[in-house]
């Protein structure tokens, strides 16, 4: 693996050593010495153009517990704001010795354009790139589920047959398009459920069902439940009439919760808006996975920073 | 290709390698193997059979993955780690025999060791492996093994074991053939 863009392009096979390798890591995790030598010497630049503490610091573990140099750099503040583009930056860390770049930028495809601009020879990471995709984020969800379904027992296992409905701004979330590709590569069947306003013009080509009644997709038992968050910041249209209006028809309140099954996980990427998106008592539930998804995460950067920048670079698997 | 142990002397090597545990040991107290993968992880468990039926004790084996220390990641494509497994509650003060099937350059056993750190501090740290083919390249020497087999280095030495590759033999392939 030379980069890691998106989950569209994964295949399963890259997918499950991806998780696997995320499982040694998370073993490595649960010692005492939580640190490996493994990418000594390599420099890993955080590249965020926009601000995004959570991914960060989850890549800035990932990277220091292998042991690499982390250098962050956010565009507030930086030569970035002073109106450098892209280009210039890239090859401000390429002079640098960057052996790998984590981005996250507002524009779809920066990290597309980064990797194959021949400005840099650095591996690239995509750490949220406008509303294209946000694959660590979909694998962390992915092992996550995983863990939960067959724990000790998850190595080389795909999620063929679980049932996921993902619930919320599916228009804007490039955490729900990086899960439809990668859960549909792991064989498992989804379902976006979103008002008809938050549901992107054309979805014939995604390998996924569209509902926009919760209750009915909710009825199904379905296996795991993925509530995302109401992106305020992205919110510059009309898209639902209040936020009360939003919380009662596609939150997941008290009374839905109370109804899935015992062993639905209900999952959320974070930061979570209680009451909207989601209500206390089901992020709080044993069914919520949300501090399991945040530990993981590193564990599953870990691997990604590990299969990108530990081998000889320009050598494919 | 020349085989060079059959299932018989495998057997018989594992077998006195075993008594050799135990003998320099004075018994198994303290004792833990861990294979190196992935044979050798096959192999630590056959001697922890063996050991623990001779010395009427169990004695736990497990497997101690070296790939994330080693010196020659950056050299080579990337490797897919396997999982490190120890049994119990650690390698804090045991006697650590760590197995492993061929010994060549020396490089991964020094990869277990700084693997080993991190998982804690034995209180000592032996090697038994099946095959000590020469040419070290680092002051390292097996404790325990099975046969010294003078090897060139364009030769290849494969090792077969029942539990991965359906038979039990050592060979050997390449060199002036």
């Amino acid at each position: 693996m030379r980069h890691l863009l998106s989950t569209r392009d994964l295949s399963r096979d890259e997918a499950i050593t991806l998780l696997d390798v995320a499982e040694d890591m998370a073993a490595v995790q649960e010692r005492e010495v939580k640190k490996l030598p493994t990418l000594r010497g390599r420099t890993v630049v955080n590249l965020f153009f926009e601000d995004s503490t959570r991914t960060r610091i989850s890549f800035e573990a990932a990277a220091k517990r292998l042991s690499a140099d982390v250098i962050n750099f956010s565009a507030k503040g930086s030569s970035v704001s002073k109106g450098e583009s892209l280009k210039d930056t890239a090859q401000t860390l390429q002079a640098m010795g960057a052996d790998g770049v984590v981005i996250r930028h507002p524009s779809s495809g920066a990290p597309f354009t980064l990797a194959t601009s021949g400005w840099i020879d650095a591996g690239v990471v995509n750490a949220g790139d406008g509303t294209h995709e946000h694959p660590t984020q979909a694998l962390l969800d992915a092992f996550t589920m995983r863990r939960r379904l067959h724990g000790g027992a998850s190595r080389g296992r795909d999620l063929d047959g679980v049932r996921v409905v993902v619930v919320g701004d599916i228009l804007h979330s490039r955490v729900a398009r990086s899960n439809v590709w990668l859960l549909e590569a792991l064989g498992a069947d989804v379902t976006l459920v979103a008002p008809p306003t938050l549901v992107p013009v054309d979805v014939s080509g995604w390998p996924a069902t569209i509902e926009y009644d919760l209750d009915r997709a909710l009825a199904d038992r379905p296996d795991v439940v993925m509530m995302l968050r109401i992106q305020a910041e992205r919110m510059h249209g009309a898209f639902f009439p209040n936020s009360r209006e939003y919380a009662r028809t596609w939150g997941l309140d008290d009374h839905r919760f109370a109804q899935l099954p015992e062993t639905t996980m209900v999952m959320h990427p974070g930061p979570m808006n209680r009451g909207l998106e989601i209500a206390a008592r089901a992020a709080d539930s044993t069914q919520s996975t949300v501090r399991e998804q945040v530990a993981n995460g590193v564990s599953v950067r870990m691997a990604a920073l590990y299969l990108l920048l530990s081998g000889e670079r320009g050598e494919t698997r | 290709m020349r085989t060079v142990l059959q299932q018989a002397d495998l057997e018989r090597a594992l077998t006195r390698i075993a008594h050799e545990i135990l003998e320099a040991n004075r018994g198994a107290d303290d004792l833990i193997l861990l294979g190196i993968p992935t044979r050798g992880v096959v192999l630590a468990e056959r001697l922890a059979r063996t050991v623990s039926r001779i010395a009427g004790v169990d004695v736990p084996a497990g497997a101690l993955d070296v790939t994330m220390y080693r010196d020659d990641l950056g050299r080579n494509p990337v490797r897919a780690p396997h999982p490190t497994d120890v049994p119990g509650d650690g390698i804090d003060g045991r006697i650590v025999v760590l197995v492993d099937d061929v010994l060549y350059s020396g490089r991964t056993i020094r990869a277990a060791f700084d693997a080993l750190a991190d998982l804690g501090r034995a209180r000592a740290v032996r090697l038994a492996v099946l095959v000590d083919r020469g040419h070290r390249e680092f002051p390292i020497r097996a404790d325990y093994v099975g046969k010294n087999l003078p090897s060139s280095a364009r030769e290849r030495i494969n090792v077969h074991l029942a539990e991965i590759d359906g038979d039990d033999a050592v060979t050997i392939e390449g060199g002036d053939e």
